[in-house]
């Protein structure tokens, strides 16, 4: 226990660390050793298609589930004991509320359960659910519940906000309004972190990207530096038993790729790796396309596992 | 970070836990308002035990003695149990529909120690359990044919709310397998068979076969629990079988709790 925190020690504490952390189910390796380390204030995305690891490891940081291997500690606390103090929230996407309440009554059993809480009042006033305060949740429509969600999320005030896929089913102005509302919070030291598979809203609203893939971090930076990653064009040739090291020492050649009989080759200058195929190997059925964010996106996580730098 | 804004540091030291692991009396106010705003909820505990009561109550030997009371107090007794079954089992399945709806894992972002809202929601069925003791015992009081000394009367109904607890233990286990509005559907008709069998609705013949297999069912024990004020008969075979199915219905709802918890 850090009983003595001073504030100046206070801005150096992570507000989350994984430390090597892994997570098995029974044969199936959902996590296989996350290094992770998310400074105050910071907006993160945690990018990753579907079955990548993601929601597994937002549990592990909740506390709802235990590392199988390595730590995780929140803002230097184990994971329930953040959620104990109310430093940490959480917003999911389906479920977690009763129909049968009303809105009014389900913010104050929520705030009931922590030491330290904002008004009621209040919370309703800033999620814009005054109005429907007397509603019973059961008639409320999707958005209204999920700002119910939300509001339930910030009565403790949190020091870190987990979204998972938070702007699933919101409109273009919602969705503006929403990431509004989290960059002013973090600009008051909030951290959140919001699982997402849309590369385009990474790109947008975080500060940082973390893109995981088959239970491990693949890139990790900022928005510009990834889609750095994504720059340039691939060259996809039939070339058996390719030199890789020739390729991939071209000039502004990132990464080559084998995947059975083709190779995929990353570059800024395509035209060089494709001059090169096609007069100094056998290469034939050559392509060249250009990579998009998404696609960009799709071959840093994609499933197989082959040469990648 | 894109902003040059410099972040306050959160000093995560100055958060406080809440006493006795989130513990608290608006908790158990919304709960019991929901309760009391749910119509089948009221149905069973206020109504529908009364009019059994009065419809059973009211047969012809009614003022016939049984035990320190008369025969009106014993159903009166009876009727009570089987209201304030019906009322902690429904309890006991809302528990488990909660965890289906991720109320459960809702809670579990919040500093409510499980355990606490475990013993919450007992709290509540207790309290709901006595309003169902209560409506039975005013309706008698009302109709005025149940006799027995108010000590009795009161020893009674106090057992009869402990009892009631192996139902909810029930209800939770029911509200596993059965999952969702379906609980009650299974819980309904099947407590009141118990009852038949347990000697709530209509006193069986010592005896008969019927009597035999009945001994061996959940609701026999407890009744004759409840009724030991009234009857001064308590055959240890009743408190046998009362713990057993109290124990087996714990084992059965932790057992499916233990199972559920691996997935939320």
């Amino acid at each position: 226990m850090t009983d003595h925190t001073r504030p100046a020690d206070a801005v150096r504490l992570p507000a989350v660390r994984l430390d090597r952390v892994t997570k098995d189910f029974g044969s199936v390796h959902a996590v296989r050793g996350i290094d992770l380390e998310l400074r105050q204030g910071e907006i993160v995305a945690f990018l990753g298609p579907n079955g990548a690891g993601k929601t597994t490891t937002i549990d592990m940081i909740l506390g709802l589930s235990q590392p199988t291997t390595g730590t995780v500690s929140v803002l230097g606390h184990q994971p329930r004991q953040a959620i104990a103090r109310g430093l940490v929230s959480a917003v999911m996407q389906t479920g977690g509320l009763l129909k049968d309440l009303t809105v009014r009554e389900t913010v104050a059993y929520t705030a009931s359960l922590f030491a330290d809480t904002k008004p009621v009042d209040e919370v309703l006033d800033s999620a814009g659910i005054t109005g429907i305060a007397d509603r019973k949740v059961a008639k409320c429509s999707g958005g209204e519940q999920q700002r119910l969600r939300f509001a339930m999320a910030l009565l403790p005030d949190p020091a870190l906000l987990l979204l998972d896929e938070p702007t699933t089913g919101m409109d273009v102005e919602g969705r503006r309004t929403f990431w509004s509302a989290i960059r002013r919070d973090a600009e008051r030291g909030r951290t959140v972190l919001f699982a997402t598979h849309y590369l385009e809203e990474a790109d947008q609203y975080a500060d940082r990207i973390v893109l995981v893939r088959d239970g491990r971090i693949v890139a990790d930076g900022s928005g510009s530096e990834i889609k750095a990653l994504a720059a340039g064009r691939t060259v996809r040739a039939t070339l058996p038993d390719a030199d890789t090291d020739a390729l991939a020492a071209l000039a502004g050649v990132d990464s080559v790729e084998v995947r059975g009989d083709s190779v995929l080759v990353h570059a800024k200058d395509s035209d060089a790796v494709a001059r090169y195929l096609l007069t100094e190997t056998t290469a034939r059925d050559l392509e060249i396309t250009s990579k998009g964010l998404e696609d960009a996106f799709i071959s840093l996580t994609a499933a197989d596992d082959e040469e990648q730098k | 970070m894109s902003t040059s804004t410099i972040p306050t540091p959160v000093d995560p030291d100055a958060r406080r836990v809440p006493p006795m692991g989130g513990f608290n009396l608006t908790v158990l106010r919304i709960e019991l308002r929901r309760m009391l705003r749910n119509r089948r909820t009221m149905f069973f505990t206020l109504l529908f035990p009364a009019a059994l009561f009065l419809s059973f109550g009211g047969q012809p030997n009614w003022n016939d003695n049984a035990g320190h009371g008369n025969v009106a107090a014993y159903i009166m007794v009876s009727m009570a149990l089987y209201g304030a079954a019906l009322t902690a089992a429904s309890g006991g399945a809302m528990v488990a529909m909660e965890r289906a709806l991720g109320w459960s894992r809702q809670l579990r972002l919040t500093p409510l120690n499980p355990a606490v809202y475990i013993l919450m929601k007992a709290l509540l069925a207790l309290v709901l359990g006595a309003v169902a003791i209560t409506a039975v015992n005013v309706t008698g009081i009302a109709q005025g044919k149940p006799h027995m000394p108010v000590h009795v009367w009161i020893e009674c109904a106090v057992l009869t709310l402990f009892c009631t607890m192996v139902f909810a233990a029930l209800g939770v286990f029911v509200g596993y397998l059965v999952p969702g509005e379906n609980a009650m559907q299974v819980l309904g008709p099947g407590l009141a068979l118990f009852s038949f069998l347990g000697n709530v609705f209509i006193p069986l013949d010592e005896g008969t076969w019927i009597y035999r297999i009945a001994e061996w069912t959940p609701m026999f024990g407890v009744a004759e629990i409840s009724r030991w004020p009234l009857t001064g008969d308590l055959p240890w075979t009743a408190v046998v079988n009362a713990v057993a199915w109290f124990g087996i219905f714990v084992a059965g709802a932790a057992w499916r709790m233990s199972k559920d918890t691996a997935r939320v």
